[in-house]
Protein backbone atom coordinates (compact mmCIF):
# COMPACT_ATOMS: atom_id res chain seq x y z
CA UNK A 1 0.00 0.00 0.00
CA UNK A 2 1.86 3.31 -0.99
CA UNK A 3 2.33 5.71 1.47
CA UNK A 4 2.10 8.98 -0.63
CA UNK A 5 -0.97 10.09 -3.00
CA UNK A 6 -0.61 12.21 -5.92
CA UNK A 7 -0.27 16.21 -4.72
CA UNK A 8 1.18 15.36 -1.51
CA UNK A 9 4.36 17.08 -1.12
CA UNK A 10 7.46 15.14 -0.27
CA UNK A 11 11.36 15.62 0.76
CA UNK A 12 13.84 13.38 -0.37
CA UNK A 13 15.61 12.05 2.41
CA UNK A 14 19.33 14.44 2.72
CA UNK A 15 21.18 10.74 2.86
CA UNK A 16 24.63 9.36 1.33
CA UNK A 17 24.18 5.56 2.06
CA UNK A 18 26.96 3.47 0.11
CA UNK A 19 26.43 0.99 -2.83
CA UNK A 20 24.10 1.12 -5.80
CA UNK A 21 21.83 3.62 -5.65
CA UNK A 22 19.15 5.27 -7.75
CA UNK A 23 18.08 8.02 -6.41
CA UNK A 24 20.36 10.69 -7.99
CA UNK A 25 22.43 13.11 -5.76
CA UNK A 26 21.50 16.37 -6.89
CA UNK A 27 17.47 15.52 -5.84
CA UNK A 28 18.05 14.54 -2.30
CA UNK A 29 17.18 17.28 0.20
CA UNK A 30 14.99 18.10 -2.36
CA UNK A 31 11.15 19.01 -1.87
CA UNK A 32 8.48 18.22 -4.75
CA UNK A 33 4.82 16.76 -5.10
CA UNK A 34 3.76 13.25 -5.69
CA UNK A 35 2.84 12.88 -9.63
CA UNK A 36 1.87 9.70 -9.65
CA UNK A 37 2.17 6.37 -8.01
CA UNK A 38 3.44 3.58 -9.81
CA UNK A 39 3.80 0.22 -9.40
CA UNK A 40 5.73 -1.30 -6.52
CA UNK A 41 9.32 -3.42 -7.80
CA UNK A 42 11.89 -5.20 -5.79
CA UNK A 43 14.52 -2.60 -4.14
CA UNK A 44 17.55 -2.32 -6.60
CA UNK A 45 19.90 -1.25 -3.66
CA UNK A 46 19.23 -4.91 -2.27
CA UNK A 47 19.01 -6.48 -6.00
CA UNK A 48 22.65 -5.54 -7.03
CA UNK A 49 23.91 -6.87 -3.87
CA UNK A 50 22.10 -10.55 -5.53
CA UNK A 51 19.55 -10.32 -2.91
CA UNK A 52 15.36 -10.17 -3.63
CA UNK A 53 14.79 -6.81 -2.82
CA UNK A 54 11.96 -7.76 -0.69
CA UNK A 55 9.39 -6.30 0.43
CA UNK A 56 8.74 -4.47 -2.74
CA UNK A 57 9.00 -0.58 -2.61
CA UNK A 58 6.22 1.97 -4.12
CA UNK A 59 7.89 3.67 -6.70
CA UNK A 60 6.79 7.28 -7.53
CA UNK A 61 6.85 9.98 -9.80
CA UNK A 62 7.71 12.98 -8.07
CA UNK A 63 7.61 16.21 -10.17
CA UNK A 64 10.20 19.33 -8.93
CA UNK A 65 9.78 22.69 -9.61
CA UNK A 66 13.10 23.58 -11.36
CA UNK A 67 13.81 26.64 -9.65
CA UNK A 68 13.62 24.90 -6.34
CA UNK A 69 15.77 22.04 -7.54
CA UNK A 70 18.63 24.36 -8.62
CA UNK A 71 18.88 28.11 -6.91
CA UNK A 72 20.58 29.78 -10.46
CA UNK A 73 17.47 28.05 -12.61
CA UNK A 74 17.35 30.27 -15.61
CA UNK A 75 14.44 28.91 -17.27
CA UNK A 76 10.60 29.32 -17.15
CA UNK A 77 9.20 29.51 -13.74
CA UNK A 78 6.73 26.54 -14.64
CA UNK A 79 9.60 24.14 -15.69
CA UNK A 80 10.04 21.36 -13.64
CA UNK A 81 11.86 17.70 -13.49
CA UNK A 82 10.30 14.59 -12.78
CA UNK A 83 12.45 12.10 -10.89
CA UNK A 84 11.19 8.48 -10.16
CA UNK A 85 12.17 7.90 -6.44
CA UNK A 86 11.37 4.39 -4.02
CA UNK A 87 8.74 4.70 -1.40
CA UNK A 88 12.28 4.45 1.33
CA UNK A 89 13.82 7.65 0.11
CA UNK A 90 10.50 9.93 0.89
CA UNK A 91 9.60 12.06 3.86
CA UNK A 92 6.20 14.23 4.05
CA UNK A 93 7.28 17.69 3.03
CA UNK A 94 7.52 19.43 6.49
CA UNK A 95 7.82 16.57 8.48
CA UNK A 96 11.66 16.60 8.70
CA UNK B 1 33.59 -13.90 -30.22
CA UNK B 2 35.53 -11.43 -32.48
CA UNK B 3 35.53 -7.82 -30.91
CA UNK B 4 36.72 -4.73 -32.53
CA UNK B 5 38.96 -3.25 -29.69
CA UNK B 6 42.32 -1.85 -29.49
CA UNK B 7 45.01 -4.02 -27.98
CA UNK B 8 44.70 -2.10 -24.42
CA UNK B 9 41.63 -2.64 -22.90
CA UNK B 10 40.35 -0.19 -19.91
CA UNK B 11 39.27 -1.36 -17.19
CA UNK B 12 35.16 -1.67 -18.31
CA UNK B 13 36.46 -3.65 -20.99
CA UNK B 14 38.15 -5.54 -19.33
CA UNK B 15 35.84 -6.61 -16.64
CA UNK B 16 33.16 -6.94 -19.11
CA UNK B 17 35.10 -9.66 -21.19
CA UNK B 18 35.70 -11.46 -17.39
CA UNK B 19 32.90 -11.62 -16.85
CA UNK B 20 30.78 -12.70 -19.95
CA UNK B 21 33.87 -15.39 -20.14
CA UNK B 22 33.04 -16.87 -16.55
CA UNK B 23 29.24 -16.51 -16.77
CA UNK B 24 29.61 -18.61 -20.50
CA UNK B 25 31.51 -20.93 -18.60
CA UNK B 26 29.53 -21.40 -15.75
CA UNK B 27 26.46 -22.18 -18.21
CA UNK B 28 24.31 -19.30 -17.44
CA UNK B 29 24.12 -18.30 -20.88
CA UNK B 30 26.14 -19.39 -23.99
CA UNK B 31 28.06 -18.02 -26.98
CA UNK B 32 25.34 -17.99 -29.59
CA UNK B 33 23.10 -16.61 -26.80
CA UNK B 34 24.94 -13.88 -26.46
CA UNK B 35 25.26 -13.29 -30.27
CA UNK B 36 21.44 -13.83 -30.81
CA UNK B 37 21.34 -11.24 -28.40
CA UNK B 38 23.26 -8.62 -29.60
CA UNK B 39 21.67 -9.31 -32.93
CA UNK B 40 18.44 -8.70 -31.54
CA UNK B 41 19.37 -5.40 -30.18
CA UNK B 42 21.21 -4.06 -33.31
CA UNK B 43 17.62 -4.68 -35.26
CA UNK B 44 15.63 -2.48 -33.00
CA UNK B 45 15.32 0.62 -34.96
CA UNK B 46 13.62 4.05 -34.00
CA UNK B 47 11.34 3.08 -36.87
CA UNK B 48 9.49 1.35 -34.15
CA UNK B 49 8.61 4.21 -32.16
CA UNK B 50 7.68 6.09 -34.94
CA UNK B 51 5.34 3.57 -35.89
CA UNK B 52 3.77 3.87 -32.24
CA UNK B 53 3.47 7.78 -32.78
CA UNK B 54 2.24 7.99 -35.86
CA UNK B 55 -0.61 5.51 -34.61
CA UNK B 56 -1.35 7.60 -31.52
CA UNK B 57 -1.51 10.89 -34.11
CA UNK B 58 -4.16 8.92 -35.66
CA UNK B 59 -6.18 6.75 -33.39
CA UNK B 60 -7.34 8.69 -30.24
CA UNK B 61 -8.22 5.67 -28.32
CA UNK B 62 -4.80 4.27 -29.55
CA UNK B 63 -3.05 7.20 -28.22
CA UNK B 64 -5.52 7.03 -24.72
CA UNK B 65 -4.51 3.58 -23.67
CA UNK B 66 -1.02 4.44 -24.65
CA UNK B 67 -0.66 6.83 -22.29
CA UNK B 68 -2.81 5.22 -19.54
CA UNK B 69 -0.70 2.23 -19.81
CA UNK B 70 2.05 2.52 -22.60
CA UNK B 71 3.64 -1.32 -22.13
CA UNK B 72 -0.40 -2.70 -22.55
CA UNK B 73 -0.39 -0.70 -25.96
CA UNK B 74 2.27 -1.35 -27.30
CA UNK B 75 1.68 -5.78 -26.90
CA UNK B 76 -1.53 -5.15 -28.35
CA UNK B 77 0.19 -4.49 -31.42
CA UNK B 78 2.18 -7.19 -31.49
CA UNK B 79 5.40 -5.25 -30.21
CA UNK B 80 7.77 -7.18 -27.38
CA UNK B 81 8.55 -5.24 -24.45
CA UNK B 82 10.63 -7.35 -22.80
CA UNK B 83 10.70 -6.36 -19.15
CA UNK B 84 11.12 -2.83 -18.98
CA UNK B 85 7.89 -0.78 -18.09
CA UNK B 86 7.12 2.01 -20.68
CA UNK B 87 5.86 5.28 -19.80
CA UNK B 88 4.40 7.62 -22.59
CA UNK B 89 4.83 11.52 -21.93
CA UNK B 90 2.64 13.67 -24.73
CA UNK B 91 4.08 16.85 -25.54
CA UNK B 92 1.34 19.57 -26.06
CA UNK B 93 0.74 23.46 -26.75
CA UNK B 94 1.66 24.24 -22.45
CA UNK B 95 4.41 21.25 -21.79
CA UNK B 96 6.85 19.89 -23.60
CA UNK B 97 8.74 16.55 -22.42
CA UNK B 98 12.44 15.67 -22.90
CA UNK B 99 14.30 12.45 -21.15
CA UNK B 100 17.53 11.49 -19.62
CA UNK B 101 19.13 9.14 -17.59
CA UNK B 102 21.34 11.09 -15.02
CA UNK B 103 23.00 7.77 -13.83
CA UNK B 104 23.41 5.50 -16.68
CA UNK B 105 21.81 5.27 -20.01
CA UNK B 106 18.27 3.78 -19.27
CA UNK B 107 16.24 4.53 -22.55
CA UNK B 108 13.48 2.86 -24.28
CA UNK B 109 15.14 0.30 -26.28
CA UNK B 110 12.33 -1.78 -26.81
CA UNK B 111 10.97 1.11 -29.16
CA UNK B 112 14.46 3.10 -30.22
CA UNK B 113 17.44 0.43 -29.93
CA UNK B 114 20.32 1.86 -28.74
CA UNK B 115 20.79 5.20 -27.25
CA UNK B 116 22.90 7.84 -29.29
CA UNK B 117 26.32 8.40 -27.62
CA UNK B 118 25.72 11.89 -27.09
CA UNK B 119 22.63 10.62 -24.71
CA UNK B 120 25.11 8.62 -22.77
CA UNK B 121 27.13 11.55 -22.59
CA UNK B 122 28.14 13.59 -19.18
CA UNK B 123 27.86 16.37 -20.71
CA UNK B 124 24.03 15.94 -21.82
CA UNK B 125 23.37 13.76 -18.59
CA UNK B 126 24.60 16.57 -16.39
CA UNK B 127 23.21 19.46 -18.32
CA UNK B 128 19.92 18.23 -19.62
CA UNK B 129 18.38 18.27 -15.79
CA UNK B 130 19.61 22.21 -15.31
CA UNK B 131 19.82 23.82 -18.28
CA UNK B 132 17.34 22.38 -20.49
CA UNK B 133 16.57 25.50 -22.57
CA UNK B 134 20.03 25.77 -23.53
CA UNK B 135 20.44 22.19 -24.52
CA UNK B 136 17.47 21.85 -26.58
CA UNK B 137 18.45 25.29 -28.33
CA UNK B 138 21.85 23.13 -29.16
CA UNK B 139 19.58 20.83 -30.66
CA UNK B 140 18.11 23.61 -33.00
CA UNK B 141 15.16 23.75 -30.59
CA UNK B 142 13.91 26.93 -29.35
CA UNK B 143 10.36 27.04 -27.69
CA UNK B 144 7.57 29.24 -27.71
CA UNK B 145 7.11 31.34 -24.81
CA UNK B 146 4.34 29.96 -22.40
CA UNK B 147 5.20 26.34 -23.12
CA UNK B 148 6.74 24.70 -20.09
CA UNK B 149 10.26 22.17 -19.67
CA UNK B 150 9.64 19.07 -17.98
CA UNK B 151 12.71 17.17 -17.63
CA UNK B 152 12.04 13.31 -16.78
CA UNK B 153 14.81 11.69 -15.47
CA UNK B 154 14.58 7.54 -15.97
CA UNK B 155 16.50 6.41 -13.39
CA UNK B 156 14.53 2.96 -11.75
CA UNK B 157 12.12 0.61 -13.73
CA UNK B 158 10.13 2.43 -16.19
CA UNK B 159 11.17 3.61 -19.65
CA UNK B 160 9.79 7.29 -21.35
CA UNK B 161 9.27 7.98 -24.70
CA UNK B 162 8.57 11.16 -25.42
CA UNK B 163 5.09 11.54 -27.67
CA UNK B 164 6.12 15.08 -29.62
CA UNK B 165 2.59 17.42 -30.83
CA UNK B 166 1.74 16.77 -34.04
CA UNK B 167 2.89 19.26 -36.24
CA UNK B 168 -0.03 21.70 -37.57
CA UNK B 169 -0.43 21.20 -41.47
CA UNK B 170 -0.63 17.56 -41.73
CA UNK B 171 -4.16 16.33 -40.60
CA UNK B 172 -4.19 15.35 -44.66
CA UNK B 173 -1.71 12.73 -44.04
CA UNK B 174 -1.70 9.28 -43.32
CA UNK B 175 -0.41 7.10 -40.51
CA UNK B 176 2.66 5.79 -42.92
CA UNK B 177 3.59 9.19 -43.98
CA UNK B 178 3.61 10.87 -40.40
CA UNK B 179 5.63 8.19 -39.25
CA UNK B 180 8.45 8.95 -41.80
CA UNK B 181 8.50 13.13 -40.07
CA UNK B 182 9.05 11.45 -36.68
CA UNK B 183 12.97 10.98 -35.53
CA UNK B 184 14.50 9.42 -32.57
CA UNK B 185 15.75 13.37 -31.35
CA UNK B 186 11.81 14.44 -31.07
CA UNK B 187 11.02 10.86 -29.16
CA UNK B 188 13.97 11.41 -26.56
CA UNK B 189 12.70 15.55 -26.52
CA UNK B 190 15.52 17.16 -27.95
CA UNK B 191 13.72 18.07 -31.23
CA UNK B 192 9.90 18.88 -31.95
CA UNK B 193 8.66 16.97 -35.43
CA UNK B 194 8.51 19.37 -38.35
CA UNK B 195 5.38 19.03 -41.20
CA UNK B 196 7.20 18.47 -44.33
Amino acid sequence: MARFSPGDGVTVRWSFPPGHIRTPYYIRGKSGEVAQVLDSFANPEELAFGRDGLPKQPLYRVRFAQNRVWPQYSGMVGDTIDVELYEHWLEREGAQ
Amino acid sequence: MIRNESSVLDHYQAMELAVSALLIEKGYFTEEDMVAEINAMEKRTPEIGAAVVARAWVDAEFKERLIEDGTAACESIGLDMGPTRLMVVESTNEVHNVIVCTLCSCFPRMLMGIPPDWYKSENYRSRVVREPRAVLKEFGTVLPDGISVRVHDNTADMRYLVLPRRPDGTEGMSQEELAKLVTRNSMIGVAIVEAP
